[in-house]
């Protein structure tokens, strides 16, 4: 697990740490190194170790700016749909019953509406805005979140020791948030990982559809829509950032997976 | 640990007349039983199960299966029961039914004379405390989030005045664990180590009544006989009664007074210890006996 | 988790095999019943499960309905800021939109029921008709997409599953999350600018002709090939592990034909149920598809629509979604209770 963390955390410490440190190239408009190709390529400099866009904008450092919002918005997306996620999963596996036929209900009904429509129209309606972006994220991510969470939850109470609880007298409120919850930790973390995978997949399918976040902000998302017009021109503008989503999601989701097994209550016994 | 302080057997032969079909006759007696031990504190009965019949539904097949048919019993204070037969035989069903903790089903279950159909669930909370149960699994009777010292604080915190009776190093004194034992986590506990954390979180909360479900079966051999032998000395020095659920014929010899056996959710015999394993009634007691292990040796000696 | 709490705590000590009485497992005499009860409560499950489907179908209506509505006023999307309040008003009139709010969710409801998706803002065109005539394209979409996906998917997690632990499976693992990992959309214009723009091999948009349908397709395939790989791998491994693979070995069942004959066919529902449910949720993958692709479909009318602020479609185009889905799900059951024998 150490060899996928490292590199995230690397990913990390590039997107955060190197624009303090100065070594980027300035931002800025540069109207006569417009559309040049990235350092290692022919006809390319080192000077823009990424290429320049059609106003002469340095790419590498939109790069870098763009994956502190991409990340930041992955991770808060994330949160967001984990949070009631996980309190509607864990109610209905534990409770049951009633509890449980209306979350699920409610789960089912969440799944069968196509999300990114869904998402659009409550963008195009609402306007782009970082709060918007993240109801959308929440909409699109809790019902997921709520079915993993529900299933563990049934795994976990059926063990001996919520009876000897019961038996001591607690109340079913505490054995659910202090003795079923603490031992899905390990399961809500790996969840959570993965929804942040899933979180910077949406937000840059709506930022490439133009409803995702907008400038003066930048995603990778973003850019890779800005690149768009340039493909047959200068295809490394939307190559870059598509090629940094699909590696750090790719990273995020086997760190999800790897916990996910690791932590699989089904799998481990105690 | 040396003054045993009453062991009720007398009146097991009344209540447990040794009949295939125990239920007609004994409600009847049971009626007359009540009014007297009603008045006389102690000698209500901590648990009396009437025709209780529990059914699961396949949620497959949507098939209904009957778990327990038709059983009763009863335990009186300090008394020591068991209820035998093979796995799935409705024995753990009839357990937790009768603590409260499982299906409830049909059929009436009072627990220190109060029926758990009529009682409410603060009540019901407030009774259940009297009942602890000590399982098969004891890593998974423990939250494996929670190392024992907090475990026990929390059962502290749930019943402030029932567990002030005893430091945690004095509690686990009696179930034989060194106080080290306390900052480790379930994980870190072997399985000996951990049944006697469990007898001691049951010996806590000082109940009147012991349900010890296969507690020796998921042990090592070797620690099998100090973990009934403990079940047998708290019994002693608490008076708390015990129901023990097992399989295992010889552990009910050795711990319980009265034995029901248990054949396809219903009690098929029932009797004091000594005169069910000397003189079986029903076939199904004989196979039992038959398949002990050493049953042929002994019964040739 | 089946038979409901208090059966899941039965302690299962060794049976003796002395025992002549050792029944295993639930099929004891007293739960033996027969073969009507047995029906009678298979019927009692899919009449509960069809009932939380509806359910979740009118809840996925409301929503979608709250979604029609969120446009607020419309008459200024159609007539422009410029007109007149009884211009408005007028319009308002003639869409029912200054009826109560519970009577249009009625009429809105007796609509889908009937069919009948309400009208477009923008095309003055029947929301049904519009989207009967885009979906051809989206069902060619959908159809290639998915064949593809399930012709590298399930291989793929074949090979994972029989190969465990060992660098194929690894490989093949990576390489199928790495299709749940990439944005489809970017895949999709990087195979335009490989096999259209560098390499002009395939025409990079429109549709019509075969060679029109690859890279779309190819695009389309990458997320369920990998859910299907990975779900895949999940159950035949799974299967690989019962005892009766153990068996058939045994018995010099060898190779390839445990693996296709015995662990696959227990391992097909699981595969089958998400190859379906991959199939509801590509309707809503289709939009960046198509949009990347300029691709004629369903996507493109919903993006048009969202474009317009043409809430009417895009409720119609959400609805027809939750329908499929709902349907499909349906699909699944019924699959289910006739494959699985046990729920039969």
């Amino acid at each position: 697990m150490f060899w996928l963390a490292l590199p995230i955390a690397v990913v990390a410490v590039a997107v955060f740490v190197l624009p303090l440190t100065g070594l980027l190239p300035a931002a800025g408009q540069d109207l006569d190194a417009t559309r040049r190709p990235p350092g290692f390529l022919s006809g390319g400099s080192w000077s823009h170790p990424l290429g320049t866009d059609k106003l002469g904008q340095d790419l590498l450092t939109q790069f870098i700016e763009a994956g502190r919002v991409t990340i930041l918005i992955g991770l808060v997306g994330a949160i967001v749909a984990i949070g009631p996620g996980t309190l509607l999963g864990l109610l209905a596996g534990y409770f049951r019953g009633w509890v449980d036929r209306v979350i699920s209900v409610l789960i089912d009904a969440q799944l069968a509406l196509p999300f990114i429509l869904v998402a659009l129209a409550i963008i195009a309606n609402r306007g782009s805005s970082l709060p918007v972006l993240f109801l959308v994220l929440a909409l699109t991510g809790w019902a997921v979140c709520a079915r993993v969470t529900r299933s563990a939850t049934m795994v976990v109470r059926e063990r001996q020791f919520v009876l000897g609880l019961r038996a001591a007298g607690a109340s079913e409120l505490r054995i659910v948030f202090r003795h079923i919850l603490p031992n899905l930790g390990g399961t809500i973390v790996a969840l959570g990982t993965l929804q942040v995978g899933t979180a910077i997949l949406i937000e840059s399918a709506l930022s490439f559809l133009g409803l995702g976040v907008v400038p003066p902000m930048n995603s990778w998302g973003s850019l890779l829509a800005a690149g768009q017009d340039e493909l047959s021109q200068a295809w490394w503008i939307a190559f870059f950032p598509g090629l940094a989503v699909t590696l750090l999601v790719l990273l995020v989701n086997l760190l999800g997976d790897a916990l996910l097994t690791h932590h699989d209550p089904r799998k481990r016994r105690r | 640990m040396s003054d045993v302080v009453q062991k009720e057997v007398p009146g097991g032969d009344a209540r447990h007349p040794r009949a295939l079909n125990n239920t007609a006759d004994n409600s009847a007696n049971r009626h007359q039983d009540d009014s007297q031990d009603r008045g006389q504190g102690w000698r209500t009965p901590v648990l009396e199960v009437d025709h209780l019949v529990v059914e699961h539904r396949n949620r497959r097949t949507g098939e209904l299966f009957r778990a327990v048919d038709q059983v009763s019993l009863r335990i009186g204070a300090g008394e020591s029961v068991a209820v035998v037969g093979e796995s799935g035989s409705g024995k753990t069903t009839l357990a937790m039914a009768a603590t409260g903790l499982g299906a409830r089903g049909e059929g009436d279950i009072r627990l220190l004379g109060h029926s758990l159909s009529a009682v409410g669930r603060k009540q019901l909370r407030r009774l259940r405390p009297e009942v602890q149960v000590v399982f098969q699994d004891p890593h998974g009777s423990l939250d494996p989030r929670q190392s024992v010292r907090s475990g026990l604080r929390e059962l502290r915190s749930l019943q402030p005045e029932r567990t002030s009776w005893i430091e945690d190093t004095d509690l686990l004194q009696r179930v034989r664990l060194e106080p080290s034992i306390l900052d480790r986590y379930p994980h870190q506990l072997s399985g000996g180590q951990a049944q006697r954390v469990c007898i001691a979180r049951a010996l806590l909360m000082r109940p009147r009544l012991i349900v010890a479900d296969e507690p020796t079966s998921g042990l090592d051999v070797s620690v099998q006989a100090d973990v009934l032998a403990l079940l047998k000395e708290i019994r002693a020095n608490t008076g708390a009664a015990l129901l023990m659920i097992s399989h295992d014929l010889a552990v009910v010899r050795s711990v319980c007074d009265v034995v029901h056996v248990m054949y396809h959710g219903r009690v098929v015999e029932s009797g004091p210890c000594e005169t069910v394993f000397a003189r079986p009634e029903h076939d199904y007691t004989r196979e039992l006996l038959a398949a002990m292990p050493g049953a042929r040796w002994r019964s040739r000696r | 988790m089946k038979t409901g709490p208090a059966a899941n705590n039965v302690a299962v000590p060794p049976t003796k095999s002395g025992t002549p009485a050792a029944t295993t497992g639930g099929a004891t005499p007293a739960a033996a019943k027969n073969g009507r009860s047995r029906r009678a409560g298979a019927l009692r499950r899919a009449a509960a499960r069809i009932a939380a489907l509806l359910a979740s179908l009118l809840i996925a209506l409301s929503m979608a309905f709250m979604l029609g509505r969120l446009s607020g006023d419309p008459t200024t999307t159609i007539l422009g800021p410029m007109a007149t309040a009884e211009q408005r008003e007028a319009l308002r009139h003639d869409l029912g939109l200054d009826r109560p709010l519970l009577v249009q969710y009625f009429d809105y409801l007796k609509g889908v029921l009937t069919g009948d998706l309400g009208q477009s803002l923008q095309f003055y065109q029947s929301n049904t008709s519009m989207i009967m005539d885009r979906l051809p394209f989206t069902l060619q979409l959908v159809a290639a997409g998915i064949s593809l996906a399930v012709l590298v998917g399930v291989p793929l997690g074949v090979l994972a599953a029989t190969r465990e632990g060992t660098w194929w499976d690894r490989a093949a693992s990576t390489v199928a999350l790495l299709g749940q990992s990439v944005p489809v959309f970017w895949f999709g214009m990087m195979l335009v600018v490989l096999f259209a723009v560098n390499l002009g091999w395939l025409p990079a948009g429109q549709s019509g002709t075969l060679k029109h349908l690859v890279l779309p397709a190819l695009t389309m395939s990458v997320y369920p090939m990998a859910q299907i790989a990975r779900l895949t791998r999940a159950s035949m491994s799974e299967a690989l592990a019962e005892p009766y693979i153990d068996a058939a070995k045994a018995r010099g069942i060898t190779g390839r034909r445990v693996v296709w004959r015995h662990a696959f066919k227990n391992a097909m529902m699981p595969i089958l149920t998400i190859v379906v449910l991959q199939t509801g949720i590509l309707m809503s993958g289709a939009v960046a598809v198509e949009y990347v692709y300029s691709w004629p479909g369903l996507g493109q009318l919903a993006l048009q629509a969202i474009q317009f602020r043409d809430f009417p479609l895009v409720q119609a185009i959400v609805v027809f979604g939750a329908l499929v889905f709902v349907l499909l799900n349906l699909l699944v059951d019924v699959i289910h209770s006739i494959v699985d024998p046990r729920v039969r």
